[in-house]
Order: structure tokens, then C-alpha cells, then sequence
């Protein structure tokens, strides 16, 4: 079977939860993301705990620009509705339309992290570094497992479009892309909290 | 166009609902936009609002994004999600209380 | 000719033995995993074992120069942290992995790749933890690691803590995910979760609590990694860090964990009691509902291991009022055990044994619990002998006696053989009265002040006799343990061979099939009917369980050798890094590089993981008819 469009040749409704292992590894998934829930939880709690412990740094409101952090808000909001595009286009056996939304979403992740990357260098030259003081640690330690999820989702979903080609749309497949998919959403959804509680509350200053 | 088979009405349901659903995702997209836009002119008129109406304000707007986020882009209102449901509760169960006791029981 | 024909004789049984190794390290199959969790946990148990031995040579008599400063921290140190996460935590997966898919009526769990990857992080991350003996000592900070003694005071030894204990974490959180879906998706027809065996539920509500609780353990970790390894400041105060935090984190894991612990054994003892007692369990749903609970309250009650730090009298009052809450769920439970022994014909068999001698040591680790929750009190309870002995008796009591109940009932499931029942209750009895004699008087050397975690104690402050009891009693449960040993070593050569439903009177669905179970455990998957499947078919008449489907080929996963590379890739990185840290300034570069190669390598195979489609095989119905046929 060509990675060219197939429909058609199946049209089992919902090819992610067709199967047994499709069904464990939609729910699998899910749990997963729930102990990601807890693990960046307690990131955000110690970093609510030692935000404003500066020691001899800066303080946030001294460091965060709101048009920065807005611009990369926006690019990784439309990200998650270019992925979930992707999963439309998916049900459908769409297999090039598929291919077409997440590799727009893998360049707009890239741009946000070329965005992170920048961000963090113009830190350094305010002599923001990891170990300046407690509230760096905590801040870099966050929003860097935050940049590390992104890297990793670019990459995974890179490697499945890059097989897509030769495996197209199947029962095996669609799971995967589905799970991807998700795993980026939860990707924003810890972002949200990141530009509310880091930026907005840090530029508040409250 | 008249729906002669039963296939052909199953193909225009199905098509309705894709179209019905694209139009959600719409919808959901621009209201997280509004959402994020509120939240950082909340932010950036800090110097006429008090500081905890903004804070309160922009905690909200972010949990209400989340809900959009996961009931329609994490599909998690559809059915056969009650497990899922389960699990991102109970972990955002764990995380409240970590949270609470983080900015409230720690020293110094 | 003949050196010739030698030396190919040699090398054909080393090619045996290279293929019998080889088909263990890529094994993707349940019971053979559970198989490697309890050699690999009965491993840590014994190491971990010894050196409670150790300790308690050394604090035998006042004065003693056995085991002191530094050396005695150690031993301490390491003997908590290998019970805790290397022996516990695998024996429990390992009774997971033996039972729950045959108790369910699967063919097999839901990730077997996962299973696999599971253990060897598990067990690599032992590995890498003990190696620490031969690298400049052991962790020496308590099995708590509180900064900033464990960050800033102990060197080297806190490295191989910090990252042997993150891989078995990894390891465990993927353990619990699978059981998660296995016992949610996987379920054979009729099997509601109503009619769930206990031990099952038990395990679901553990699973549960390991997906919540892990999280902050990882995260905890990696910020004294990051304070030791690249000087962050987490924990240090002249930056702003608070040592606090790291308390806070290693409690909300830390008490979940005990009830991670406890559940499974609560589990086993629901199943050994119900069958020896042939009598359904009483109390099934209140059961159910107090195995929830206890799971829900274990994340709102961990202040009370912080009493004594100063949190206020609010947080306090909350925290003891929720701790003491944990007390009806758990009585619940008591109290059904002892009625569904109630009018039961009660078999006194080993495994019954120690569920019964369970029941009684729990209550009194449950009572010196609430005592320890009243935070006056705590006061003056904290950090000595008192607390060593109370959760002694919840976890070596509780625990452990749920476990070795789970061993011999489910041993001959497990390995087609029974242990001997002779050599089992000598066990039971040193164990039982070994167990009591060591933990008992604790409660009056704490009451008396002496503190927890010092190497001696001076003579005269009427120490002498309660220590020496304890060490005397040590030496009574390492007695059970070698005739335990013994025991499995005999039966292995020539014991006697075990029927399916091994004790006559199973219940539940394990017992329907072959002992040991065919790799596809259910020819045909079962109809369930009820509660106790496996009894209500034999009411009914039947030898077998009525089945759910016609018979025919079964699909099965591949072996792979893919989880113990990934495994090794870890434990490499987890070196690199070790080898990184470095006290004075910078982290070594070769240390970095090391562990960049080894995080690089497992990307690699997983992404050879994902591009590899693994169709597994078929076993064909004539041989499934054949090996049936066989079992009868």
C-alpha cells in the first residue's frame, strides 16, 4: 500500500481505537498524561514556592517581555489546532492532507522553540543563568521540561510522518498518529499554564 | 441531489458530522485566542487594575482555555473518554493540593 | 579428535546456556517477567536482608565497633532504600505480573514490551545503585535523602541514589500504566469489575496511586541532581533554596508509597483467607470501596511525616484529623477478613499462615499509626525506635507477610511445583515469632528515647536488653528465610507436581487452568459468571470454565531484546552522570559526554522501536489442543 490516499480501501470509522492495541494505547496514552499532569504540577508548585527567592538576580518582572511570550503563545495555540486538523484529515484516510497539518505543526513548534532558545540566550547576557538563585533553578527547570517535551514531540512526530509515506493510514498507524497528536496538546496545555503563571503572574509581579 | 442508497445517506451524515466538527474546532481556536488575549491586556493594564482582580482574572481565563483545550481538541467529550476523565482529574486533584500546600506550607 | 569433539560439546552446552539467558532477556511474556521480578526482588530481599543483619549485629550490644560512623550510615541507608524500592516494590509486580492476567481471564498483558522494559529498568536501576559499594561508598543519608545533608555533606554515594532511583522509578511507573489498561481493557466477557477478584482491585488502586505518586519522586530527584550535579539551587539556602520543598515532595511520594505497598499484600491476603477459609469473601463491595478509599486519602495525609518541622497548628490538625481518617477504611478490611474466616472450614496451610499471622501484627502497626498521628504526641515519638517499630510492623508485618502468603499460595501456578508444606510453616513460625521478638521491644526503646539511625548506644541507659532481644530475633527471621531457601531448592529438584487448581478449593480463575500456565494461558477465554468464577463453575458441576469463544490460533507478541538494550542505554547515561559530578566546580566533560551517548543510543532504539512492526506469531490450534491434552 503507497502512502498516497487510501481511502476506500478501508473504511473502518475511528482506525485509532479499531483494535485491541489500538484501544490499550489510546488509553495507555491517556494514563500517562495524567502522571505528566502530577509531574509538571509539582514543577509549578516549586516554582510558585521559590519565585520570588532572587537571591542576588534578576526578579521576573525585571526579565519577561509580553510581546515575546505572546508571539510564542500564538504559535503554539495554532500548532494544536493545525494537529488536530491533522487528525480530521486522519478519520478521513486523508493520508497527504494528515502528512500536510503535522508538518506545519512540527515547523511552527520549531519556530517556538528557536523562540525559547533566544529567549534564554538574551537571559544569559542579563546574567540570568541556572544557578544565579533559586528562582532561576526553578524557572529554567520548568519552562526547559516544558522545551524538552516540545523537542521531543517535533522529533516523534517527524519520525511517524516520515514513515507515514510507506505505511500510510492503518489500524497499526492510526494509534500512533492519534497518541502524537494528543501527546501535543497536552504540550499546550502545560504551556497555557506556563505563560499564566510564569509570564503573566511574574510580570504582575503579585 | 436525491439520497438514493442507504451508503450514500451514512457518506452525508458522516460528511455533516466532519463539517459540524471542523466548525467546534473553529470555535474553540478563536475563543483560546480571545482568551489569550484577554489575559495579557488584563496584564498589561496592571497599573489601573489591582493586582489579584488581574491575577484571579488571568488564572481563570487559563483554566477555561484548558477545559477547551481537552473536551474539544483532546476529543474528551466524546464517549468512551470516562477513564481519561478520571485520570487528568485525579492528577489535577494532586496537583491542587500539592499547589495549596506548596504557597502555603513551606518556610521562610 | 576427542579434544575436538570436546570442545564442540562444550561449546553446544554454552550455546544452551547463551540460549537459555537469551530467551530470558527478551522474554515479553507475564509470567516469565514475573519470574524475573521475584528472583530479581527475593535478590535486593536477601542483600537488603544482610544488612539489616548488619545493623543489628552492631547494635546487639552498647559500644559495639562492628559497624560505626560513616560505615553504619551506610549499611542504614542502604538497607531502606533496597527494601523500599528494590525488594518490596518488585516482589509486589511480581505477584502482579504471576496473577492478574490469568485472575482477569487475558491471554496476556497490555504493553508486553513495556512489561519487559519495566523490569529491566528496575533492575539496572538496583544495579547502579549498589555498585555504589565499589565506588567510594554507599549513600549514607537515610533512605529520606533530606537536603542538605544528602546534597551538600555526603559526596558520591548520593549520585548513585539519586540516579539508580530514577531508573527503577521509570521502571515502575511503567509497570503501573500497564496494569492499569490491562485491567481495564482486558477483562474476559462477564468479568465486570464487580466480580473482579480483590487482589485485582487492589492492584488497580496501587497501579493508580504509582501513576500519581512517582511523578513527584522524579521530579524531586532531578532537583538534588541538579543541585549536585550542576549547582542549582533548589535546596540551597544562600540562594533562596528551601530544604523544605524537598520533604514536602518526597512525602507526597513517600506516603502514597506505603500504601502502594500495602494494598497488593491486602490483596493476597483477601485471596489466601476467602480460599482457605472456602468461603466467599465476606464484604466483597465494602471491600472494593475501602481499597478506594484508603487510595484516595493516601495523597492528603503526608504532613504527618513533617510534624516536627513547624508547619503550624492548622496544617497539622488537618493532617492528623485526615491521617486518623485512613483508620476506618483499613479496620473495614479487618474486620471482614476475620468474619469470612467466621464459620469457614479454615485449611492451616502455610500461605493461610501467614495471612492469618498477618492480621493481628497489621492491627498493632495500625494502632501505633493513629498514636503516631496525634502531632503532641508525635513529638515526642519522632525519629526514635518507637517509629522504626511501627512501620516494621506495617511493612515487614503487613507487607512482607502478605507477600510470602502470595509465594506459597501462588508458587505452584507460578512454577508447576508446591513447596513443601513442612519446611513452609518451620519458616512461618521463625519467621512469625523471629519477626515479633526483633520489632516489639522497639516500641519500648523509643518510648524509653532512643533515637532512630545512630550507630550505639551507651551502657546503662537500660538499652542492653531490648537491643539484644531485637538482634536475637533478627537472627530467628534469617533462619525462616534459609529454610525458605532450602525449601525452593528441594521442591525445584524433586517436589511434588502441582494439579491446575492446585489447593482442590480455588476460586478464582488462575486455578481453572494448567499449572505452571500455558504461555497462552486460556486455550478458549472464559464466560464469567459471577464472583469467584472459578468455584461457581465447580457448584455447577463442571471441571472447566465455560467458554466464551470457539477455539483457534492464538496471537502472540515476539520476543525482544530491544527493553534490556534501552535499559542498558539508561544505565550507561545514569553513569555518565554519576561520574559527572563533581564537588568543586564544572561537571566533567567525559562524565557528559558519556551520558549523552547514553540518552542518544536509547533514542535510537526507540525510534527503531517505532519503525520496527513487530507481527509476533501465531500458536496454531493443534498445538494448543496438543499441549491441553497434555496438562490433563
Amino acid at each position: 500500500m503507497s502512502g498516497t490516499e487510501n481511502a476506500g480501501l478501508q473504511a473502518i470509522p475511528n482506525p485509532e481505537k479499531a483494535t485491541l492495541e489500538g484501544k490499550n494505547k489510546f488509553l495507555g496514552f491517556w494514563f500517562f498524561l495524567g502522571g505528566e499532569t502530577v509531574l509538571f504540577g509539582t514543577l509549578f508548585a516549586t516554582f510558585l514556592a521559590l519565585r520570588d527567592k532572587v537571591a542576588s538576580g534578576p526578579s521576573a518582572h525585571e526579565l519577561f517581555s509580553l510581546p515575546l511570550t505572546f508571539l510564542s503563545t500564538i504559535i503554539l495555540l495554532t500548532s494544536s489546532l493545525t494537529s488536530v486538523f491533522a487528525i480530521l484529515a486522519m478519520k478521513d484516510y486523508k493520508a497527504g492532507a494528515m502528512r500536510l497539518w503535522f508538518w506545519i505543526t512540527v515547523l511552527l513548534g520549531l519556530a517556538f522553540l528557536g523562540l525559547e532558545i533566544y529567549e534564554f540566550h538574551e537571559y544569559l547576557g542579563e546574567h540570568f543563568g541556572f544557578t544565579t538563585s533559586a528562582f532561576s533553578s526553578a524557572f529554567y527547570t520548568l519552562v526547559g521540561t516544558h522545551g524538552c517535551h516540545v523537542l521531543f514531540g517535533v522529533l516523534w512526530i517527524s519520525e511517524l510522518m516520515l514513515q507515514s509515506y510507506k505505511k500510510g493510514i492503518t489500524t497499526v498507524t492510526a494509534p500512533k498518529y492519534y497518541v502524537a497528536a494528543l501527546y501535543w496538546h497536552f504540550i499546550d496545555v502545560v504551556w497555557v499554564f506556563i505563560f499564566t503563571v510564569v509570564y503573566l503572574l511574574g510580570i504582575l509581579g503579585g | 441531489m436525491a439520497l438514493t442508497s442507504k451508503d450514500q445517506v451514512a457518506e452525508y451524515v458522516a460528511k455533516q458530522r466532519r463539517r459540524q466538527e471542523l466548525l467546534h474546532y473553529l470555535v474553540t481556536f478563536a475563543s483560546m485566542i480571545v482568551f489569550t488575549v484577554l489575559a495579557f491586556i488584563a496584564v498589561a493594564l496592571r497599573k489601573d487594575i489591582n493586582d489579584y482582580l488581574i491575577a484571579f482574572f488571568i488564572v481563570t481565563m487559563a483554566v477555561v482555555q484548558v477545559a477547551f483545550q481537552l473536551y474539544y481538541f483532546m476529543h474528551m467529550k466524546e464517549k468512551d473518554h470516562g477513564f481519561p476523565a478520571l485520570f487528568i482529574y485525579g492528577g489535577a486533584l494532586v496537583v491542587f493540593v500539592t499547589v495549596l500546600a506548596f504557597v502555603t506550607m513551606i518556610w521562610i | 579428535m576427542t579434544t575436538h569433539a570436546q570442545s564442540l560439546a562444550v561449546s553446544s552446552q554454552r550455546k544452551g546456556f547463551l540460549h537459555w539467558l537469551w530467551t530470558w532477556i527478551t522474554t515479553v511474556d507475564h509470567k516469565k517477567i514475573a519470574i524475573l521480578y521475584l528472583f530479581g526482588g527475593g535478590l535486593f530481599f536477601l542483600i537488603g536482608g544482610i544488612e539489616a543483619l548488619l545493623i543489628r549485629i552492631q547494635l546487639a550490644v552498647p559500644n559495639n565497633h562492628f559497624l560505626v560512623g560513616s560505615e553504619y550510615n551506610q549499611v542504614m541507608t542502604m538497607h531502606g532504600t533496597t527494601m523500599i524500592f528494590l525488594a518490596a516494590m518488585p516482589l509486589i509486580f511480581a505477584m502482579m505480573n504471576a496473577v492478574i492476567p490469568l485472575q482477569i481471564g487475558a491471554r496476556d498483558v497490555a504493553f508486553p514490551f513495556v512489561n519487559a522494559l519495566g523490569f529491566w529498568l528496575f533492575f539496572l536501576g538496583g544495579i547502579v545503585l549498589n555498585t555504589s559499594w565499589f565506588f567510594g561508598g554507599a549513600p549514607a543519608g537515610g533512605w529520606t535523602a533530606y537536603t542538605p545533608l544528602a546534597t551538600e555533606y555526603l559526596g558520591s554515594g548520593m549520585d548513585f541514589y539519586i540516579l539508580g532511583l530514577q531508573l527503577s522509578g521509570a521502571g515502575t511507573l511503567m509497570g503501573a500504566i500497564n496494569f492499569l489498561v490491562t485491567i481495564i481493557n482486558m477483562r474476559a466477557p462477564g468479568m465486570t469489575f464487580m466480580r473482579m477478584p480483590l487482589f485485582c482491585w487492589t492492584s488497580l488502586v496501587t497501579s493508580a496511586l504509582i501513576l500519581f505518586a512517582f511523578p513527584p519522586l522524579t521530579v524531586g530527584l532531578f532537583f538534588e541532581f541538579f543541585d549536585h550535579i550542576f549547582h542549582a539551587n533548589f535546596f540551597n539556602t544562600a540562594n533562596g533554596g528551601n530544604g523544605i520543598i524537598w520533604e514536602h515532595i518526597f512525602w507526597i511520594f513517600g506516603h502514597p508509597e506505603v500504601y502502594i505497598l500495602v494494598l497488593p499484600a491486602f490483596g493476597i491476603i483477601s485471596e489466601v483467607v476467602a480460599t482457605f477459609s472456602k468461603k466467599r469473601l465476606f464484604g466483597y463491595s465494602s471491600m472494593v470501596f475501602a481499597t478506594v478509599l484508603i487510595g484516595f486519602l493516601s495523597f492528603m495525609v503526608w504532613v504527618h511525616h513533617m510534624f516536627t518541622v513547624g508547619l503550624g497548628p492548622v496544617a497539622n490538625a488537618v493532617f492528623a484529623i485526615a491521617t486518623m481518617t485512613i483508620a476506618v477504611p483499613t479496620g473495614i478490611k479487618i474486620f471482614n477478613w476475620l468474619f469470612t474466616m467466621w464459620g469457614g472450614q479454615i485449611h492451616f496451610t502455610t500461605a493461610n499462615l501467614f495471612a492469618i499471622g498477618f492480621i493481628p501484627t497489621f492491627v498493632m502497626g495500625g494502632v501505633t499509626g493513629v498514636m503516631l498521628a496525634v502531632p503532641p504526641a508525635d513529638a515526642q515519638y519522632h525519629d526514635s525506635y518507637f517509629v522504626v517499630a511501627h512501620f516494621h510492623y506495617v511493612i515487614l508485618g503487613g507487607v512482607v507477610f502478605g507477600l510470602l502468603a502470595g509465594v506459597f499460595y501462588w508458587w505452584p501456578k507460578m512454577f508447576g511445583r508446591m513447596l513443601n508444606e513442612t519446611l513452609g510453616k518451620i519458616t512461618f513460625w521463625f519467621f512469625f515469632l523471629g519477626f515479633h521478638l526483633t520489632f516489639f521491644p522497639q516500641h519500648f526503646l523509643g518510648l524509653m528515647g532512643m533515637p532512630r539511625r545512630y550507630f550505639t548506644y551507651l551502657p546503662g541507659e537500660h538499652f542492653e536488653l531490648g537491643n539484644m532481644l531485637s538482634s536475637i530475633g533478627a537472627f530467628g527471621m534469617a533462619v525462616g528465610v534459609i529454610v525458605l531457601l532450602i525449601n525452593i531448592v528441594v521442591t525445584t529438584a524433586k517436589g511434588k507436581r502441582a494439579k491446575g487448581d492446585a489447593w482442590g478449593i480455588g476460586r478464582t480463575l488462575e486455578w481453572s487452568i494448567a499449572s505452571p500456565a500455558p504461555e497462552y494461558n486460556f486455550a478458549q477465554t472464559p464466560l464469567v459468571k459471577g464472583i469467584d468464577a472459578f468455584w461457581k463453575e465447580k457448584m455447577a458441576g463442571n471441571k472447566k470454565m465455560t467458554p466464551a469463544e470457539p477455539l483457534g490460533d492464538v496471537h502472540m507478541p515476539s520476543p525482544t531484546v530491544i527493553p534490556f538494550l534501552m535499559s542498558l542505554s539508561l544505565t550507561l547515561a545514569s553513569f555518565g552522570f554519576i561520574f559527572a559530578a563533581n564537588q568543586a566546580g564544572k561537571p566533567h566533560t567525559g562524565g557528559l559526554i558519556t551520558a549523552a551517548i547514553g540518552i542518544g543510543l536509547m533514542l535510537l532504539l526507540m525510534l527503531i522501536h517505532s519503525i520496527k512492526d513487530d507481527h509476533g506469531f501465531h500458536i496454531h490450534k493443534e498445538e494448543i489442543m496438543r499441549i491441553e491434552k497434555e496438562a490433563e
